[in-house]
């Protein structure tokens, strides 16, 4: 019907005799096209005209122009099968385990698209489920350009099959002939690959298996095994300590495998029973500021001869001997102190003891069974350390006298580990076989005559036995990236076995260690506990001849080589993100250096200066240690003892790495004998070293309210107003809390529908370890700036974590020392001498990322509202909106913006991991890469948050508390960070909200945070 | 003619018995001769400085603004300093034209053209700053409230920096207009004297057809005294809203309510400064001695010395009221800037801002060419740190110790500065040889009440 209705165009229609209109209805165009005229008729008669000639050509030019160009060419490869469990868009997670040598967890893989991009800790493992800030950092490191790609054999690339033939072919050659052939691995607590090296060596018999740590805790396994006869070392439990002494053991950083600091975190959080508060008393004995002496309630500052008198005297004093101690005032003090506390707190006392010292291990051991501590673990000890030194020393021996013909190394580089490795390289060089299995062309792969190339550990199957029946299961997340195969199944492939590792993991598992349990349920939970009914019960030993051996004293200075939390051993040299890490001590990044007391510093003529920009720079030292003699740059450290210097091993490897990751200086030639105490002369050197440090300021200036602190007597006994009062605004002459609706100028919208994010940071539970720092780093595409940026004050850092130490003695001495400032003229010399650290500072931690204001001071300086907030109470920053007038970062008081100063991906200025494809795979998809020009900042996680809701929805279910999390919060297994809903009356983070020690920082400038703090309790007894 | 009486007692304000004739001649002159080489050596000079500091622009827009000395606790330094700075310059020249002529102030008609022209060109160089600045220059356009393709996206009314884009640019626009209507009647002399057709043409565009009619003149005034009123709000209000940028924010040492007179103070000293800087010059290259004349030079002196007072009196309130508001962090603030590691910034600033005007109560000093000379260029040292104090040390040390750092700048921080003085000096140099640097029309005004040579004749007569 519709089809016979006709609508007429115009009234020429009408007229169906016109016929000039229905021959033009009939055409396309109204005028006759000269084109067809070109085609058709003769050229002379051609009515081309000159400009249709013109466009023509013009046009044909323009057309023939952008044919030839080459259009961008984006390699993406779609899947041939779609595999079933990757969607894009939707996170992956595998359960999988770190074993490095250092670093032991098992941790959980976030993937995206098949990618691995971010690294969680395994919460539900009973052992070592803690990842630490180089763990977090690990991921990074298997999108490292300087990775090996294949295996090579005499320098040239060859095919996995030509490399085990040929190395096979050289170890059957050397098993005929009785040549003694060494394997040398990291400490591998892996009982499928003791059994494949087993096999091995059956199959060839002339060769041993060594053992070697970079950092070895030998003198702990042979205390440990000369008192309870396994070579192990102890476990400790430290969430229920009520006193813990450490003698030069930094627990809370790498001391015998590490991992301690969420159980010791627990202890810290005071809590209320019967109206008195209770935490645990922690003294530190230690030469270097440590975190955990920068954590300690108590720290004394120690010579190594000292901390070993001091153990003696405090066995002494425990078991009601009367010695004669050689110790000053103030040691015998603290050992009294120590006594008290760790008598009065009975089995929830424990001593902790970091001295490479057969006798002072074994004095600790028996001080933990007099006092009967329940906190020691001596039926399921740790295999995380395993080598002995004095195989080490006998190898090295034997090699240079030339007795051994072959080597084989496995995840290790002695080659830049090695005090003499100078000499070690030399005798590897005449070797008849060396093999290195490494990912990298170290010093150890470099020397090698046949490299074969190993996966990452996300790449590659592993089994381990962290403790005495906790075992974890590695799987990989990724295909290899490379042609890289792992040591087992080279090992198992020289044997001659058919089976892979992977096979072989499984059948020794069903068989020796599931015990009927799952083994899909095992991979899928990556860790198995097996309980051991081992005697746990603490012995009680004769330690008379070891009381007298420590009491050597010693004269002149003391080394004392350590491990920084960023670094550790200095496997993971070419990360960008550990290089950037900041200490937490130093706060110094892209370095290490010799930390020096002020009084050693005044004395020798070592300083520490700031250059017109602020950046720091500090004299070069010499070290003499023995033979070996290096120069260093010196930072003047708080709180380092008096007659000792610390210096960082991991730093100044120069192979394997890309020449801006080749900072430092090589500590190693200086870890003599394999103990990290050494005499040492320190004296002046030429020249200034250029330091990259985030913190020029180290003290609080007496700004009580920034790292709000009490003590736990004052906790305990006092209201909150007294301690945690909340600041003051006066309005007409009433003192009104700032927190006020009375003296709030804005009109506050409904809070109380939908979510409404609040983050809670405890400062007792904060030991300073960075593991958020670097998760912030990994979860957000954080850019990389390099050792000149970071110089000029320009880190990038979403998330810091200050690091301040006390001026007095204590911050409460600062506070009073800024309350009795009497004038004009005191002002001037107080504030000056406030900028300077104490001797033995108390120190404190406090991280700082955007604070969420709900009255946020940026979003109203913002000309083109580019920050602006949000309903869940983010602070949002649009970064294409915004036009980088950096208002936003001058006005906000906590001075967390951080401002893209040039573009730092893809550009070869920065060359770090953004500018190269493997690298930018570690991305995080679901944030956006800055460019330059832009203000960036913590976004609270607001990727997580939303999938969090969006996941809720599509299962129509409410969320649960502990499901909101941030990257940050999520990384701390101290528990230091809450997140959460505080709308969700219930969740925990609400009820912090309602704590007695929770406070805003700088919340007088009521800017209304949605992040909170903890007031920071001290145990002062005694 | 009774309008032409002046008293006695009042100095000449013309000097060298001058003619109508003998005015128009003598502000024609340097538009109609030829340059000299001094000019050419300065220009070349003033156009190098400018060169560089386009190129220092151009990298900086090129490569990122991390060419500078900025960090992540300084986030503006020399850029903002240096924009300020040239606003504050500004203001002297809308002072002199606008407040001056509705206060009735006769000796403003030599200086109020070059005053104004001065006012220009330093809000030029002013505009540039807040542009290139920002990390995405080219995106600049998003502070203006102009409708957009993005949605409900609009700018932020709350922002201080919103108001400065609104501030300046109507300070700038309303100069101009008020300039160019002031020079129309001499433009319009120009154009009669010329004897080349193509300066005729030119001067003839420029003079908007200025016919000299009585009608014409009727309007000029009115137009004048209307452009006066809506000008004279703004030397006050632009200053006011650029102090703002400051005052509204929550960092110790920015956050403080005496800015504004204090802000304004500044910069009717400043600009009085720069003034006399231009003007002591001026006066000599082109032969204005007998219009700008040591009687011009010391009542500008003795702005400068009543603003710099204010200033002076400013700077010590700051201080009372952080001893007495006793905010520590306010308190840490001004003891760190007169103390601080910038202590020498702030104590410059004291020197050329408090102490050096004070010769000014001298009137042998006063009255002294080269002296004045010498304290405008001091000035406005010291008015440059002024800025550099307020926005540096109060920004490198403000809430939390661990952020605390120092700024220091780079050649390209310097070079952009050094730029815009050369940019200026350009503009003002091509401006002495092609506008009449004096408004001959007004002081024609004057010749027979304040000309010396008739001020004689009445006294003669007397």
């Amino acid at each position: 019907m519709a089809s016979e209705k006709k609508y007429w165009k115009n009234i020429e229609q009408l007229d169906t005799e016109n016929v000039s209109l229905q021959s033009l209805e009939q055409r396309e165009f109204a005028e006759k096209l000269p084109v067809n005229e070109t085609a058709t008729e003769t050229e002379d008669a051609s009515a081309t005209s000159r400009r249709d000639f013109l466009k023509l050509a013009g046009f044909s030019t323009a057309a023939a122009t952008l044919a030839a160009c080459e259009g961008p060419v984006i390699k993406s490869v779609p899947y041939v099968v779609q595999p079933e469990q990757i969607r894009p868009g939707v996170a992956n997670y595998y359960a999988t385990a770190i074993a490095d040598g250092f670093d032991f967890a098992s941790v959980l893989i976030k993937t995206r698209e098949g990618r691995p991009i971010k690294v969680e800790s395994n919460k539900d493992a009973a052992v070592l489920g803690s990842a630490n800030a180089r763990v977090h950092a690990s991921v990074l490191s298997m999108y490292d350009t300087q990775r090996l790609q294949g295996p090579k054999a005499n320098g040239t690339d060859v095919s996995w099959d030509d490399f085990t033939l040929q190395v096979r072919a050289q170890l059957e050659a050397l098993a005929a002939s009785g040549k003694r052939v060494v394997l040398i691995t990291q400490t591998l607590p892996s009982p499928t690959t003791q059994n494949i090296i087993q096999e091995f060596q059956a199959k060839y018999s002339n060769v041993e298996h060594l053992i070697y740590d970079a950092v070895p805790a030998s003198a702990a396994l042979q205390a440990f095994e000369n008192t309870y006869g396994q070579r192990a070392l102890p476990d400790y439990d430290l969430s229920q300590a009520k006193a813990i002494v450490a003698v030069g053991a930094d627990f809370l950083g790498d001391w015998q495998g590490g991992g301690y600091e969420a159980a010791y975190a627990q202890s810290r959080i005071p809590t209320k029973h019967h109206g008195k508060a209770q935490m645990s008393w922690h003294m530190q004995v230690e030469s270097n500021m440590s975190l955990s002496g920068a954590n300690a309630d108590k720290r004394i500052p120690s010579t190594p001869a000292e901390q070993r008198n001091f153990l003696a005297a405090l066995y002494n004093k425990l078991a009601g001997n009367s010695a004669t101690t050689n110790l000053d005032d103030k040691l015998s003090a603290a050992v009294a102190a120590a006594a008290k506390q760790l008598q009065s707190s009975g089995a929830n006392g424990v001593v902790l003891c970091g001295l490479e010292d057969v006798a002072a291990q074994e004095v600790t051991l028996a001080i933990n069974a007099l006092l009967g501590s329940s906190l020691i673990d001596v039926a399921s000890p740790r295999y995380i350390r395993q080598a002995k030194s004095t195989e080490i020393a006998a190898f090295l021996t034997d090699l240079k006298a030339g007795k051994i013909a072959g080597v084989i190394t496995s995840g290790i580089n002695p080659l830049y580990t090695l005090a003499d490795a100078a000499d070690a390289a030399k005798a590897m060089e005449r070797l008849e076989l060396s093999v290195a299995f490494s990912s990298k062309l170290d010093e150890t792969a470099s020397i090698a005559k046949y490299v074969a190339a190993t996966p990452h550990y996300l790449e590659a199957w592993g089994d381990y036995e962290f403790k005495a029946g906790q075992f974890a299961l590695a799987q990989p997340t990724i295909k290899p990236l490379f042609d890289t195969r792992q040591l087992q199944d080279v090992l198992l492939d020289l044997t001659g076995s058919e089976t892979s590792y992977y096979d072989a993991i499984q059948s020794y598992w069903k068989a020796n260690i599931l015990n009927g349990a799952s083994w899909n349920q095992t991979l899928h939970d990556g860790y198995f506990s097996a309980p051991t009914a081992a005697d746990g019960a603490l012995k009680t030993i004769e330690v008379s001849a070891q009381l007298a051996a420590l009491s050597k004293t010693s004269e002149g200075m003391s080394l004392v080589l350590y491990t920084k939390t960023g670094m550790g051993d200095g496997q993971q040299g070419n990360n960008p993100w550990l290089q950037e890490f900041p200490d937490p001590i130093t706060r110094v990044s892209w370095d290490n250096y010799l930390t020096v007391s002020r009084a050693d510093a005044q004395r020798l003529g070592l300083i520490n200066e700031n250059t017109s920009n602020g950046a720091l720079n500090g004299s070069y030292a010499t070290v003499q240690v023995g033979g070996a003699q290096l120069t260093a740059p010196v930072i003047i450290q708080p709180g380092q003892a008096v007659g000792t210097v610390g210096l960082a091993l991991g730093y100044g490897e120069r192979l394997g790495l890309k020449p801006e990751m080749q900072v430092g200086v090589n500590a190693y030639p200086l870890f003599q004998n394999f103990d990290p105490v050494q005499e040492v002369q320190v004296s002046l050197a030429s020249g200034t070293h250029e330091f990259a440090c985030v913190q020029l300021h180290n003290t609080l200036m007496g700004r009580g309210d920034i790292v709000k602190e009490t003590t736990l007597e004052v906790f305990s006994t006092k209201d909150k107003s007294y301690w945690n009062a909340v600041p003051v605004v006066s309005k007409n002459h009433m003192e009104q809390e700032v927190t006020s609706s009375e003296v709030d100028m804005w009109q506050e919208f409904d809070r109380s529908i939908g979510h409404h994010f609040n983050l809670s940071i405890d400062l007792n539970a904060c030991t300073g370890c960075g593991a958020c720092v670097i998760a912030c780093h990994a979860e957000n595409n954080v850019p990389v700036v390099g050792k000149t940026e970071i110089r000029k004050s320009r880190d990038m850092h979403w998330l810091r974590i200050d690091r301040y130490y006390s001026s007095e003695t204590t911050f409460e001495g600062d506070n009073q020392t800024k309350d009795n400032i009497a004038g004009l003229g005191d002002s001037l010399t107080t504030f000056g001498e406030m900028e300077l650290a104490s001797e033995n500072p108390q120190v404190a931690f406090q991280p700082v990322m955007c604070q969420h204001c709900n009255h946020a001071p940026c979003e109203t300086v913002c000309p083109v509202a580019a920050s602006s907030h949000g309903r869940q109470g983010q602070n949002h920053m649009a970064y294409n909106r915004c036009v980088g007038t950096r208002y936003c970062a001058n006005n906000c008081p906590y001075k967390v913006r951080r401002f893209n100063w040039f573009l730092y991906n893809k550009n070869d200025e920065f060359d770090f991991h953004m500018n190269n494809d493997l690298g930018r795979m570690v991305l995080n998809p679901d944030v956006v890469v800055r460019s330059r020009g832009v203000m960036e900042k913590c976004s609270m996680c607001i990727q997580m948050t939303q999938k969090t809701i969006l996941d809720a929805k599509l299962e129509g279910r409410q969320i649960k508390d502990g499901e909101f999390q941030t990257a940050c919060s999520n990384a701390c297994d101290a528990g230091a960070m809450t997140f959460g809903d505080i709308n969700d009356k219930e969740s925990r983070v609400a009820a912090l909200t309602e704590d007695d020690r929770m406070y805003h920082l700088l919340e007088h400038v009521g800017t209304k945070p949605n992040v909170m703090y903890q007031v920071k309790v001290r145990n002062t007894e005694a | 003619m009774a309008s032409h009486y002046e008293a006695p007692i009042r100095k000449p304000l013309v000097t060298g018995n001058k003619t109508y004739h003998d005015v128009t001649v003598d502000i024609a002159a340097p538009v109609e001769g030829k340059a000299n080489r001094q000019w050419w050596i300065v220009f070349g000079i003033a156009l190098t400085a400018f060169l560089w500091g386009l190129g220092c622009i151009i990298y900086t827009v090129s490569t990122g603004i991390g060419t500078w000395g900025l960090n992540k606790t300084v986030g503006w330094a020399w850029d903002i300093t240096n924009f300020v700075w040239w606003v504050g310059i500004g203001h002297a020249g809308t002072l002199i034209s606008a407040v001056l002529l509705l206060f009735r102030q006769k000796w403003r008609m030599a200086i109020n053209r070059s005053a104004e022209a001065m006012t220009i060109f330093s809000v030029v160089q002013a505009g540039l700053f807040p542009i290139i600045h920002m990390g995405r220059p080219w995106l600049a356009y998003w502070v203006l409230p102009i409708p957009n393709g993005f949605g409900s996206l609009w700018v932020n009314f709350n922002s201080p920096l919103l108001w400065d884009v609104f501030a300046i640019s109507t300070y700038l626009s309303v100069s101009l207009v008020f300039w160019w209507t002031g020079l129309l009647p001499d433009f319009a002399m120009i154009r009669d004297r010329a004897v080349k057709p193509f300066q005729k043409k030119i001067y003839g565009l420029l003079s908007f057809g200025w016919s000299g009619r009585a009608k014409d003149w009727q309007r000029f005034e009115e137009v004048s005294l209307v452009l006066a009123g809506l000008a004279t709000p703004l030397v006050l209000s632009v200053h006011t809203i650029v102090s703002f940028d400051f005052a509204t924010s929550v960092i110790p040492g920015w956050h403080t309510t005496i800015f504004p007179p204090y802000f304004v103070a500044g910069a009717i000293f400043s600009g009085f400064a720069m003034v006399n800087t231009l003007l002591i010059i001026m006066r000599k290259v082109v032969n204005m001695e007998n219009y700008i004349t040591v009687q011009h030079i010391e009542l500008m002196n003795i702005v400068i010395m009543i603003t710099g007072s204010i200033v002076g009196v400013a700077y010590i309130t700051e201080l009372f009221i952080a001893w007495y508001s006793g905010v520590e962090y306010e308190q840490y603030a001004f003891l760190n800037r007169a103390t601080g590691p910038y202590w020498w910034a702030y104590w410059s600033m004291m020197t050329c801002n408090v102490f050096s005007p004070q010769f000014m109560w001298f009137k042998k000093l006063r009255t002294s060419i080269m002296f004045s000379f010498i304290i405008s260029i001091v000035v406005n040292i010291g008015m440059w740190f002024e800025r550099f104090v307020i926005i540096v040390t109060s920004l490198h040390r403000d809430y939390l110790p661990s952020s605390w750092t120092m700024f220091s700048p780079t050649f390209v921080d310097i070079g952009i500065f050094i730029g815009t003085i050369g940019f200026f000096f350009v503009l003002f140099l091509l401006y002495a040889r092609t506008f009449p640097v004096i408004a001959q029309a007004e002081v024609k005004t004057i010749l027979k009440s304040s000309g010396d040579n008739y001020k004689k004749l009445r006294e003669a007569h007397e």
